[in-house]
This record gives C-alpha cells, sequence and structure tokens, in this order.
C-alpha cells in the first residue's frame, strides 16, 4: 500500500496540469452538492420551523376596546383547533418594532405606539387550521388585517423543491462529467506511462500492483475535492452567518450545528471516493490491459 | 528446467515455429542463433507468456506456459528474467531506480531494496553510475543495468534477446562475460544472438533455428 501511495504521490507530481484539472472538477461538483444540500436542508429546516409555529396574527382596528378582544379570545378559547392566543398591545408593538430596528435611529423617531395596532397571534395544533380560523376572524368588524402564513409554507415547500430539484439535476450532471474527467485523465496517464507499465508486467507485477497507483489517483482527486469544498463551504457560511441571521429573524437555522457539517462532509467523501473510485476504475479497464 | 514439446508457432498464416521439442536443464548456458526471422526472438517469448503457443507444449519447471491463467503470469515472468536487445530501461529513472523498480513489484522493502541493487550494481560494475539516467550511459553501462535489473530478483532463467547487437565488440564481450558470470551462480541463460564470434569462443550449447526449425543441436557449438 504504501509502494502504492508513493506511486500515486509521484503520478501526481510528474503531470500537474492533468492533477490541478480534476482537483478543480471535482471541487466544483463538491462544491455544488455542498451548496444545495445545505440551501435544502435550511429551507426544510425554515419550512419545519413555520410548520411547528402555526399563527395567524390578527391586527385590531383603531379605537378597539379591549372587552371586543376579550370577546374575541374567550370565543377563540371554545375552538378545539386553537391552542394558544397571544394579545399584543399597542405598547408591546412599539416594544418588538424597536427592538427590531434598534440600529436605525430614524426609523425609531417617527414611530410611536399610537400608530401601531394591537394584535391577537392565534396558534392552531395543524397549519391546516389556519385559514378556517383566519376566515372567523375575518368576519370580526373590529379586525382590520389577517396575516395567514400558510402562503410562506407554500412558498417555502416550492423553493424547497425547486431546490432539491435543480440541485438534484446539477449535481447530479457534476457527478457524471466529475466521472467522466477522471476516466480521462487517468486514461492518460496510463497511456503515457505504458513503457513503464510494460516493463512492469515483463518483471512480474501483479495486476493489482499496475492497477492500484491509478485507482488510488482517482480517489485522491474525489477526496481532495470533496475535502476543499467542505472547507470552503463551512467557511462561507460561517462568514455570513451574522449577516443571515438578522435576515432570518426569528428562525433559528444558524449557526449550523457542527454535527450536520461533519455528516455533511461524510457523505461528501463517500461519494468521492465512488465517484473517484469508479472514474479510475473505468479508465483501468479501458485502457489498461494487463 | 525447460522444455518445448512439439510447439508451433503462427502469425496468421506465416509459420514462426514449427514443431519445436527441445530441453534445457537448470544451470544451462544455451545459444539459440539463427538469421533474422528464424524464430529465436518467438521462441524467447513465448517463454514469457508474451507470445502465446499455436499449437505444443512449453514448460518452465513444472509451469505449462500455455495453460497459465493471468493471474498466475507474474509468477512465471519472476522465474523468468528478460535482456533486451534496446535495453528497455525507462528514461525518468536513474540506474538505481531503474534496478529497484524489479523488487519494487516482488513487493520487498526499502531496505531490501537497497541492500540488494547496491550488491549487484557492484557486481556489474556501474554502482558508480547509479545515479545517472540512462541517456547518460553508453550502450555497455546501459545493457549492464538492464542486466542488473533482470537478475536481482534471483530469477532461476534468464533470456536474453541480442543483448550485444546494439554494442561494439569490446563493449559486448564485456557483457557475455557478465552473463556468463551469472550462468555460474547456477542460472540459467537462453541468449539468442547472430554474433558468431561470441558463440564460437564460448562453446556452450548452440541451438540452431532456420525458419522456425531446429536444424542443429549440439554441445560446445559453433555458429557456422
Amino acid at each position: 500500500m504504501s509502494r502504492a501511495l508513493s506511486y500515486v504521490k509521484r503520478n501526481i507530481r510528474r503531470t500537474p496540469f492533468q492533477t490541478i484539472a480534476a482537483s478543480m472538477v471535482m471541487f466544483l461538483t463538491f462544491f455544488a452538492l455542498l451548496t444545495f444540500l445545505i440551501l435544502a436542508l435550511g429551507s426544510q429546516a425554515a419550512l419545519r420551523y413555520f410548520e411547528s409555529k402555526p399563527q395567524v396574527i390578527t391586527f385590531f382596528k383603531e379605537g378597539t376596546t379591549t372587552q371586543d378582544i376579550d370577546t374575541i379570545q374567550n370565543a377563540l378559547k371554545g375552538e378545539s383547533r386553537v391552542i394558544g392566543t397571544k394579545y399584543v398591545s399597542k405598547e408591546e408593538a412599539l416594544q418588538i418594532y424597536r427592538e427590531k430596528n434598534k440600529s436605525d435611529p430614524a426609523l425609531l423617531e417617527l414611530v410611536t405606539a399610537n400608530i401601531l395596532p394591537a394584535s391577537l397571534e392565534i396558534s392552531t395544533k395543524d397549519p391546516q387550521d389556519l385559514q378556517p380560523i383566519a376566515d372567523i376572524l375575518k368576519k370580526e368588524p373590529v379586525v382590520s388585517e389577517v396575516i395567514v402564513p400558510e402562503d410562506v409554507v407554500q412558498t417555502l415547500t416550492s423553493v424547497t423543491r425547486i431546490i432539491r430539484i435543480v440541485g438534484g439535476a446539477t449535481v447530479g450532471f457534476l457527478l457524471v462529467f466529475a466521472t467522466l474527467v477522471v476516466v480521462m485523465i487517468i486514461g492518460f496517464k496510463i497511456r503515457l506511462r505504458r513503457g513503464e507499465i510494460e516493463i512492469m508486467r515483463l518483471l512480474g507485477a501483479s495486476p493489482s500492483f499496475i492497477r492500484n497507483p491509478f485507482i488510488l489517483e482517482g480517489t485522491f482527486y474525489g477526496v481532495f475535492g470533496a475535502v476543499a469544498a467542505w472547507i470552503l463551504s463551512y467557511t462561507l457560511l460561517w462568514y455570513f452567518t451574522p449577516f443571515l441571521q438578522g435576515y432570518l429573524g426569528e428562525v433559528k437555522l444558524l449557526p449550523v450545528n457542527p454535527l450536520v457539517m461533519l455528516t455533511l462532509l461524510g457523505a461528501s467523501l463517500a461519494l468521492a471516493l465512488i465517484v473517484g473510485g469508479l472514474g479510475s476504475m473505468a479508465a483501468v479497464r479501458r485502457y489498461l490491459k494487463i | 528446467m525447460i522444455r518445448f514439446e512439439n510447439l508451433t508457432k503462427k502469425y496468421g498464416s506465416h509459420l514462426a515455429l514449427d514443431d519445436i521439442s527441445l530441453e534445457i536443464k537448470q544451470g544451462e548456458f544455451v545459444f539459440i542463433v539463427g538469421p533474422s526471422g528464424a524464430g529465436k526472438s518467438t521462441l524467447l517469448r513465448i517463454l514469457t507468456r508474451e507470445a502465446f503457443p499455436s499449437s505444443g507444449k512449453a514448460l518452465v519447471g513444472n509451469m505449462d506456459v500455455a495453460k497459465l491463467k493471468n493471474g498466475e503470469i507474474p509468477n512465471l515472468r519472476r522465474k523468468v528474467g528478460m535482456v533486451f536487445q534496446d535495453f528497455k530501461l525507462l528514461d525518468d529513472k536513474t540506474v538505481f531506480e531503474n534496478v529497484a523498480l524489479a523488487l519494487e513489484v516482488l513487493g520487498k522493502s526499502d531496505e531490501e531494496i537497497s541492500k540488494s541493487v547496491e550488491h549487484i550494481l557492484k557486481l556489474v560494475e556501474i554502482w558508480d553510475k547509479r545515479n545517472l539516467f540512462p541517456r547518460q550511459l553508453s550502450g555497455g553501462e546501459a545493457q549492464r543495468t538492464a542486466i542488473a535489473r533482470a537478475v536481482v530478483g534471483k530469477p532461476d532463467v534468464l533470456l536474453a534477446d541480442e543483448p550485444t547487437g546494439d554494442l561494439d565488440p569490446k563493449t559486448a564481450w564485456g557483457v557475455i562475460q557478465l552473463l556468463n558470470e551469472i550462468n555460474s551462480w547456477g542460472t540459467t541463460i537462453l541468449m539468442a544472438t547472430h554474433n558468431q564470434e561470441i558463440v564460437n569462443t564460448l562453446k556452450k550449447r548452440v541451438i540452431v533455428l532456420k525458419i522456425g526449425k531446429i536444424t542443429k543441436d549440439s554441445k560446445e557449438g559453433k555458429y557456422e
């Protein structure tokens, strides 16, 4: 094995351009794979977050009394589909607004509690119950607007589906492309070392002694590409985490659990071994006649 | 050690070897002589399974060359070393690395390789050239390197296909003396040549091939 590894090292050193080409293609493939996987996992987690917190937000008209709100709250408590309600007064709404916009004093100056409506957040057992509850609330004369996050769930569901389809197709194409590049480059190297292979055969080298360095070289490209792509994607994710956290608000996706990233690394490495190994084995089968 | 039984080899309709039967004992030094196209090289190539007999048997020890499975061919080639007219050295490897390759394929450790290569390079008197590349060697030095590579793994048989073909007479004699010395260690040597002077001076067994047939097989023979 150590002999095969030293042969791999030598092959890589002697043909640097092919090595760079193969490694870059592998890197791009695995970077795309990891990007799509992270996006898919993120959107899936966001979807789960919204699905797990089915909420209707009802805003009240100016002049609505606490008695009116209590009446609505009591009526909702009688609904079996409702698991809880939370009243947000004008003052509390102002506090929330101030907290969200604390970095922008201009926005804070102009806003007072009077211009923010009081609201009622109603949680349901099931996301499917949101719309019927919203329909009931819309009929109340004191209600000015009802927001149903069902749209968000629907949008996220379609985004997740699109990421899966586009990501799957792109990564699938890149994986095939990367495998073919490995076949081509290992095939080229076999042809380049034809003389040496011939002499090895005459000296009594076993087929595995001749084949193994080429197969190991192919898997090396895969592993290198996967590890480099993982390092870059993790670095980018870590770098953009503060910005993304602000954007995502209450959806706590970040920072990403290191275990998730380690699982992604493991999956990438397994796939890298398959792609690199299959590519080099195909090249050996096609070009190395022992 | 080596036995051919009614061996025939055809390349398409061309008959390269025609019903060859002969036996070579362990430790013998045998010249196979004859004009170009007589079948000398084919006979040697069959012994390393580079060529496949059309009919008949070729035995090296108890191995029937024609019946070997692909996985068994390396074992045959470890028993049979080969030296070529054009040396077949790897240009991007030094003398030391070229010889070491023969032991690497056998799975020897670095330490063993280092020791054995030093020993054989000193024996063939090119130890001082160990760091040179083939293009920096004279013909004689290149052939000595090739011989060192062929025998460093201690094969039972050494096949030499026109090893002096590209060498001047003085250098050729040096190579022949080296082969003679290797033979004295007990290694069986089959050498294909049409160098009359060498054959006639050495007085070893001579097998004459003409158009694929053995026309003469004599102990201490001559090439006329």
